[in-house]
């Protein structure tokens, strides 16, 4: 006989949201998890949450080098090159 | 052109090889390095030195890790000497606890009693998503460490939690901790910044 594992309640949910979105839980937490996600919307819209986070922190606006940085890198690399 | 191929351009001398690869990666350098020492001139210094070494040792990199992970590495370890040199150290505290939601967010028998609000509503688009991604890069800024150093890295520059903890010098456990309190508190203040602007 299976037993049946505790219910989740959502203050215990929200600790799981990120190891559940980087893959890293047990399979029995994350089979709680998503059977909890199924029936509440508030830990859902917490899991959407973090997923905007997440992406948001990924999309990385243009780096502001300056260009004068990139040139002094280049002259060293040609001088590296011609005293090599 | 992918990193692998930039770098069979590189060990011939190529010059636009080597400007796309600082153009790619100048900007983390010097972002990594300033978690190491004391100014953004010491940072700028130790992604020049880092490049320097890429030229020096190109023709040594054996391709057992990916050159990201190598130049990263190359970058963090002189900044660590720096640091040491400046003397700043940076405090590692992984033993930070607490919730992920503050607990009077919960009723006495842990349900929400304050639940989140989306960020992104259909018809009350209260934080469009170029405002989202400047609440949570200034949020990330405004983190501790060593949660900025491993959100930043984990989560903007794209590293593995293996390869975090490698540059770090922190247990892969304990990244998965640090990250998981970080994201936490992004949240929390990108939430906290969303309601101050509610109609």
């Amino acid at each position: 006989m299976k037993l049946m594992p505790s219910a989740l309640v959502c203050r215990d949910a929200v600790e799981l949201v990120n190891d559940y979105l980087d893959h890293t839980l047990s399979r029995g937490d994350r089979r709680r998890l998503e059977k909890h996600l199924a029936r509440c919307d508030a830990c859902h819209a917490y899991l959407d949450q973090m997923r905007a986070i997440i992406a948001a922190g990924g999309t990385v606006s243009p780096d502001d080098l300056a260009p004068e940085t990139v040139e002094g890198l280049v002259q060293l690399f040609r001088r590296f090159h011609s005293d090599s | 052109m992918d990193d692998t191929e930039l770098l069979a351009r590189l060990l011939g001398g190529d010059e636009q090889a080597f400007t796309e690869l600082v153009e790619r990666y100048h900007s983390t350098l010097v972002k990594i390095a300033r978690y190491y020492v004391g100014s953004s001139a010491s940072a700028q210094d130790v992604a020049q030195e880092t490049w320097i070494a890429v030229m020096r040792g190109v023709e040594h990199f054996e391709g057992r890790s990916s050159f990201k992970t190598w130049l990263l590495r190359i970058c963090v370890n002189r900044a660590r000497t720096l640091g040491v040199k400046e003397h700043r150290s940076i405090p590692v505290d992984t033993n930070e606890s607490g919730p992920s939601v503050s607990a009077h967010r919960f009723d006495q028998g842990g349900l929400w009693s304050e639940p989140p609000v989306p960020f992104t509503d259909a018809v009350d688009a209260r934080i469009d998503r170029s405002h989202l991604v400047a609440e949570v890069h200034g949020a990330i800024r405004s983190l501790g460490e060593p949660q900025r150093a491993v959100v930043t890295l984990r989560d903007v520059e794209g590293l593995t939690t293996q390869e975090v903890a490698e540059l770090l010098t922190l247990s892969e456990a304990n990244v998965r901790v640090i990250l998981h309190r970080g994201r936490a508190r992004v949240r929390s203040i990108v939430e906290e910044a969303a309601k101050g602007t509610k109609p």
